[in-house]
């Protein structure tokens, strides 16, 4: 780095570079390494850090009580420092995220369904929300190109999605799974094992899966397909920089009202300004409208790229009931990937229902030992005292539990706001989060918590109980900066690039229109790898 | 907006003499199952150094259990343990905290949970050996893919948005 002296002010400034990325999660890891190949010199900003797979929790004694503390899916109770806080108070959903190489991927379950073909059609098909500006088929190859690099575990053949080839085979029903499955076939509902990145067999340099169970708060065998493992190997080897550490206070716009850089803190805390050619946003759908809105000028007063006002607004969080029930045998627990198959049974619009679109219902295995007392325990299910004991043994790996993965359609007061107190260690405002069910969700969320319990007690399990939103946020940060045609309804257009600032893009999940009743990685990272190769193949004209 | 975090010191003795006479109560020790209790030497120790973004709540939590339990405990008088209660009246006072859905008391049964279930004899107890997962792995069996085949055969479920079929 230089320390050029940024002409407006006196903090240091670093050479400039073609393409700044920030972010370093699903999206951002993404788009740097297919840009890598056009020779561009590609720095990301990543205000987290790189983490060493034995840091994850599976290593330790200690690795259940871990999720609950510094793995923990809320950055509010995580707080590492490389956090920012969310206020997330008036949201009956709370923010799951995670700040480091890696992003969010760290921290999911691999759960890895495409979107549906209908997902991309809503207003042609079922009269609600928007189209998206493009469509399945457009993302079909990016889908095969992604599948390929993550090495998506699945079954071909499933008659709820277009034909595609998983790269990897399925991983096991186990006892779980058959328990379902039998009662699936009972009530003559779909289901398929689910399309999980995670390698069942070795691949691309990562070991096959050894039934750790402990999906989510990272991978210690590296058979989870985190994009630090993936992507990132692949962008730094073809010579892109990544800097961990540094968090983006503001991207800065000159005279002409294009991107020039941002401002942002070092690893030492020192403010520095980072010039590029084109900025790439990768926050995910809160931190990117967070930057955005922290983004406002003399030009922007609103905010950068927010002439339509929708920056922040239309916020989509995937509400997920989870029904648990519990069978006399003992099933799989935690021993194994967390998620087995999916159901499409109520996937899409059915006319006769009192509510539009649907849902994915998601078969998980159980808990472990700590896991199964903690969650028992908030349900009501596990007493204290003299019964404890009794009880807890009727509960531990006998749990079936099904997720109910709703889409939620976009409404504007549902939206990513900055907080007029809260703010960050480096002292930038913090995001508010203000989001309420709307009429339909719940009639969803009602439905798909029938249908499970039917599942479950179809699948001999009692003691059914459900949890709306208590248990279950999944992360899933969606909507608040979407894709369209209309700059007055939309802030990117077709291909991710801003209306307002023709060298700001964005890849992250803000830009999504809808939100589908799928786990959305998959089809952000898709997404990522078709504005990337918009942009290669643009180059000459990337900012007419 | 709580944040879950918290820097204050260690527990006083007198809250770490109620901790310990409610985690005893939380869970018992049982002579049948062949397990000890939370307020085991062992566990309880555990539980203390473990507290970490919990300590605070944890704190609240028993500064409502002297609350319940009455004015003198509540008082602050560092010689007044709730452990010297009658058996009785402190057994209703720590029903009455436990049965609260209060985010305080969950994270209490939290602190408790996460340690006496991943104590060594509390594991055996449960016929599991107390080893991290990693690298070792585990067993999962693959069950049972015949069936299968009855969804194999299902006509397609997805809409195709090119046929034209809109409405």
């Amino acid at each position: 780095m230089s320390s050029l002296a940024d002409p407006n002010s006196d903090r240091p400034t670093d050479d400039i570079v073609d393409v700044l990325i920030i972010g370093a999660g699903a999206s951002g890891a993404v788009v740097a390494a297919s840009l890598a190949e056009t020779r561009m010199k590609i720095l990301c900003l990543e205000q987290g850090d790189w983490i060493k797979s034995t840091e994850f929790p599976a290593h330790g004694r200690d690795w259940e009580a871990r999720r609950y503390a510094d793995f923990d899916i809320s950055p509010n109770r995580r707080g590492r420092d490389t956090d920012y806080p969310v206020n997330d108070d008036n949201s009956i959903m709370k923010i799951a995220n995670f700040n480091g190489v890696g992003g969010g991927t760290i921290l999911f379950t691999a759960h890895y369904p495409r979107m549906h073909p209908s997902d991309f059609r809503v207003r042609t098909l079922d009269r609600v929300a928007d189209d998206w500006p493009i469509d399945y088929w457009t993302l079909e190859p990016y889908f095969a190109e992604n599948d390929r690099v993550t090495g998506v575990a699945g079954l071909a053949g499933d008659p709820a999605y277009p034909p595609h080839e998983p790269t990897l085979p399925p991983v096991p029903l186990g006892k779980t799974g058959t328990r379902y499955a039998q009662a699936m076939n009972q009530l003559g509902w779909h289901w398929w094992p689910s399309d999980i990145s995670i390698a069942t067999t070795d691949y691309n340099g990562r070991a096959r899966c050894i039934n750790l169970g402990q999906c989510t708060p990272g991978c210690a065998q590296g058979a989870k397909a985190s994009v630090d493992i993936t992507y990132w190997p692949q962008a730094l080897r073809a010579g892109v920089e990544l800097r961990t550490r540094c968090r983006v206070r503001e991207i800065t716009t000159n005279e002409h009202g294009m991107a020039a850089g941002v401002v942002y803190y070092d690893p030492h805390g020192v403010e520095r300004f980072q010039p590029a050619e084109m900025v790439i946003l990768a926050g995910n759908g809160i931190g990117t409208p967070r930057l955005l809105l922290n983004s406002a000028s003399a030009r922007f007063p609103d905010g950068l790229a927010n002439s339509s006002g929708l920056v922040g607004r239309n916020l989509m969080l995937h509400p997920w009931p989870q029904v648990f029930g519990y069978v006399e045998d003992e099933v799989d627990g935690d021993r194994g990937p967390q998620t087995v198959m999916w159901s499409k049974e109520f996937y899409e619009t059915d006319p006769s229902r009192d509510f539009v679109r649907g849902y994915t219902l998601q078969f998980a295995r159980g808990g472990g030992p700590v896991g199964e007392a903690v969650t028992s325990m908030i349900a009501g299910r596990l007493p204290w005292g003299k019964d404890h004991h009794r009880i807890y043994r009727t509960l531990l790996y006998r749990r079936l539990v099904i997720g109910v993965a709703c889409e939620d359609l976009p409404e504007e007061h549902n939206r990513v706001t900055l907080d007029p107190v809260l703010k960050d260690s480096h002292g930038i405002p913090a995001p508010r989060v203000d989001y309420t069910l709307s009429e339909n969700t719940r009639r969803m969320m009602e439905h798909g918590i029938a249908r499970s319990s039917e599942i479950l007690e179809t699948a001999g399990a009692k003691n059914i109980s459900c949890s709306r939103t208590l248990l279950n946020y999944p992360g899933h940060l969606l909507g608040t900066a979407r894709m369209g045609l209309d700059p007055r309804r939309s802030v990117v257009n077709e291909w991710g690039r801003c209306h307002d600032v023709k060298n700001l893009f964005i890849v992250d999940g803000s830009i999504w229109v809808t939100s589908g009743g799928v786990n959305p990685t998959c089809t952000i990272q898709a997404l990522a790898l078709y504005i990337a190769d918009n942009i290669k193949r643009r180059l000459a004209t990337l900012f007419d | 907006m709580s944040t879950g975090l918290t820097s204050d010191p260690a527990l006083s003795a007198a809250e770490l003499r109620d901790l310990r006479c409610l985690a005893g109560f939380m869970v018992p020790a049982d002579v049948g199952y062949g397990v000890p209790g939370a307020d085991d030497d062992i566990i309880f120790a555990d539980i203390i150094r473990s507290l970490g973004r919990d300590a605070q709540a944890v704190r609240d939590a028993l500064q409502m259990l002297r609350e319940i339990a009455g004015e003198g405990l509540a008082s602050g008088d560092p010689n007044s343990a709730f452990d010297r209660l009658d058996t009785g009246k402190a057994e209703t006072a720590m029903l009455t905290l436990l049965s609260r859905d209060d985010s305080v008391v969950k994270a209490l049964g939290r602190a408790v949970l996460q340690c006496y279930y991943r104590d060594d004899r509390v594991l055996h107890g449960l016929g599991i050996e107390p080893v991290a997962p990693f690298p070792r792995g585990r067993v999962l069996e693959q069950g049972d893919w015949s069936l299968l085949d009855v969804v194999r055969g299902r006509p397609q479920l997805w809409r195709d948005d090119r046929e034209g079929d809109v409405t």
